[in-house]
């Protein structure tokens, strides 16, 4: 039993998190604040049910998740319909490894984690069917367990493993577009490797 | 490049999600990480793949907060928001 006095003072720290969860989520500024304050006076009012020394931050989350569903969700046409094409394991790893052999590899690997804009690290993440991207929110951007993301999410472990990883490849493909129309990777060229010329 | 081709090198790339999420007993982790010391190929896929996780979470944080978001909802604790009778 949590004392509601103390709300603020232990539960705001955690708004900045939010709203950024809430725009990946959203991905609309004014749906992204609306969510966070509903979100906290929720949180708010139901304080008195969130059990002392367990994980605050999980339990705003979880409200977070479920209000977003609950409201935005509902927005959207047969949400848990939408499926992912076919993209191969270690995708983007492999399209860049290409052109290892030619000792230009790692070098590309490095300078297109630097040179991959924020603003399309977002949109590849937010380009995402809804129930790709919540998993993938929830555990690349803000750390959760399965366990943790599975109660947030009201499905089996197994079931956020498999839309994680299915998540993550599409976001390497969209990822991977993006560097190859802006010539910052090589195209996969079948013979290029014995030509090193071709590389730039 | 024909990386991980081998046996222990599939079942290993399959705990990859795993490994890198810290999901994996202790048993299993230090099971890939004795096959990650004496296979470059793996390793560095796994490196590769730890990287971009660390990027795509600094990538995807850090969007700037409307500064008058707190103080709207602060006010809410105190005020009957929704004047159903209750505060917040």
């Amino acid at each position: 039993m949590a004392d509601q006095a103390v709300f603020a003072e232990q539960a705001m720290q955690y708004a900045p998190q939010l709203f950024s969860a809430a725009m990946r989520m959203t991905r609309n500024r004014a749906d992204a604040e609306d969510l966070v304050q509903e979100t906290y006076l929720k949180a708010y009012r139901s304080f008195h049910t969130f059990t002392d020394g367990t994980n605050l931050r999980a339990w705003l989350f979880r409200i977070l998740t479920n209000t977003y569903i609950n409201k935005y969700r509902a927005k959207q046409r047969r949400p848990d319909e939408t499926e992912l094409g076919d993209i191969e394991d270690l995708y983007l790893y492999k399209q860049i490894n290409t052109s290892r052999d030619t000792g230009l590899g790692r070098s590309a690997e490095e300078s297109l984690m630097e040179m991959l804009p924020d603003d399309e690290v977002k949109q590849a993440l937010e380009a995402l069917p809804d129930n790709f991207r919540l998993p993938v929110i929830l555990a690349d951007v803000e750390g959760f367990a399965y366990k943790e993301i599975a109660e947030m999410l009201d499905i089996p472990i197994g079931t956020v493993m498999s839309r994680l990883h299915r998540g993550r490849k599409q976001m390497q493909k969209a990822l991977h577009d993006y560097a190859l129309a802006r010539g910052m990777v090589a195209a996969d060229v079948a013979g290029s490797s014995s030509d090193p010329v071709q590389e730039r | 490049m024909d990386a991980c081709d081998g046996p222990d090198c599939r079942e290993t790339i399959k705990e990859l999600d795993l490994f890198l999420d810290d999901e994996l007993s202790d048993a299993a982790r230090s099971a890939i990480r004795h096959h990650l010391d004496g296979c470059v190929d793996c390793l560095q896929a796994f490196d590769f793949h730890a990287e971009l996780k660390q990027v795509i979470a600094e990538k995807c944080q850090h969007d700037e907060m409307p500064a008058d978001l707190l103080s709207r909802i602060e006010q809410c604790f105190d005020t009957d928001f929704d004047g159903d009778g209750v505060i917040g």
